[in-house]
């Protein structure tokens, strides 16, 4: 196994906190070698995957918390957002997204299904666990050619 | 980490100015500006993104239930002076192609 650093934060789960975390992810991958296009990817499936948390795993409750972990390697950096509160059904969430289609009437748009669309979109790795609590853990690489070209999630990159 | 919102109206065209990032936290104020506009029958609302800096699925939610509200309203709605990577946001999820949305720089025609 390679040598990693890991940085651990915990945050209220509250969606004011949700930017904080932006900025620390953004010293870290910017410190990592990360460019500029690359950096505000990890920006927003980030922040998907703790608005995720902040919204469906602490209806009604006040004081939930969030904890985002950081694995920095030297040609990855991989971030784990996990909360301890109800878990999501995953096959419904997979369910409900995926791109629009041109042809989609206006009414049956989705409102809310496009953060794991987008988060599955621009990271080249992504795992989830919901036995108990969901854990979302998402891989992305410094240098692209890291990746498997038969990875699909490169075919969203456009 | 804040959004600001201006507001500037000439009678049935209405042009609001974002400035800021979008996300769960500013979101709800987006919401609270930008629907009652859409709701005003005959109404042009021009959402002007130059100075957004960050935006991510929060704001996609937003502009869909207000591109729901111009159709159920007789409203129409421009997305305008998007950045390359806010843009980047509607383009991978599809939303370019049913929204009015201007890039930046680009002189839109429509």
């Amino acid at each position: 196994m390679s040598n990693f650093d890991f940085i651990e934060m915990k945050i209220p789960a509250k969606a004011e906190f949700v930017g904080v975390i932006r900025l620390s992810l953004s010293g870290i991958a910017n410190r990592m070698g990360f460019s500029y296009d690359d950096i505000e990817d990890l920006k927003i499936a980030v922040s998907e995957a703790i608005t995720n948390a902040v919204t469906h795993a602490y209806q009604g409750q006040e004081n939930g918390e969030i904890t985002i972990g950081f694995g920095v390697y030297e040609n990855r950096l991989e971030v784990m957002v996990a909360d301890n509160g109800e878990s999501f059904k995953l096959n419904e969430v997979k369910d409900e997204i995926g791109p629009f289609e041109e042809t989609e009437s206006v009414e049956s748009l989705r409102e809310g299904g496009f953060g794991l669309f987008l988060i599955e979109a621009l990271m080249d790795k992504v795992q989830i666990n919901n036995n108990q609590g969901v854990i979302v853990w998402m891989t992305k690489y410094v240098n692209e050619v890291e990746v498997d070209l038969d990875d699909d999630q490169i075919s969203s990159r456009s | 980490m804040e959004l600001s919102i201006d507001l500037v109206e000439k009678s049935n065209h209405l042009i609001i100015r974002l400035s800021g990032e979008i996300d769960a936290y500013t979101v709800p104020k987006l919401k609270e500006s930008l629907l009652p506009l859409t709701q005003k029958s005959g109404s042009v609302v021009e959402v002007d993104m130059e100075s957004v800096s960050y935006m991510d699925s929060t704001g996609l939610g937003v502009f869909i239930s207000a591109l729901k509200s111009t159709k159920e309203n007789d409203s129409h709605m421009k997305i305008m002076n998007l950045n390359d990577r806010v843009y980047r946001v509607f383009k991978i999820t599809g939303l370019d192609e049913i929204m009015d949305i201007g890039r930046s720089n680009k002189v839109e025609r429509k």
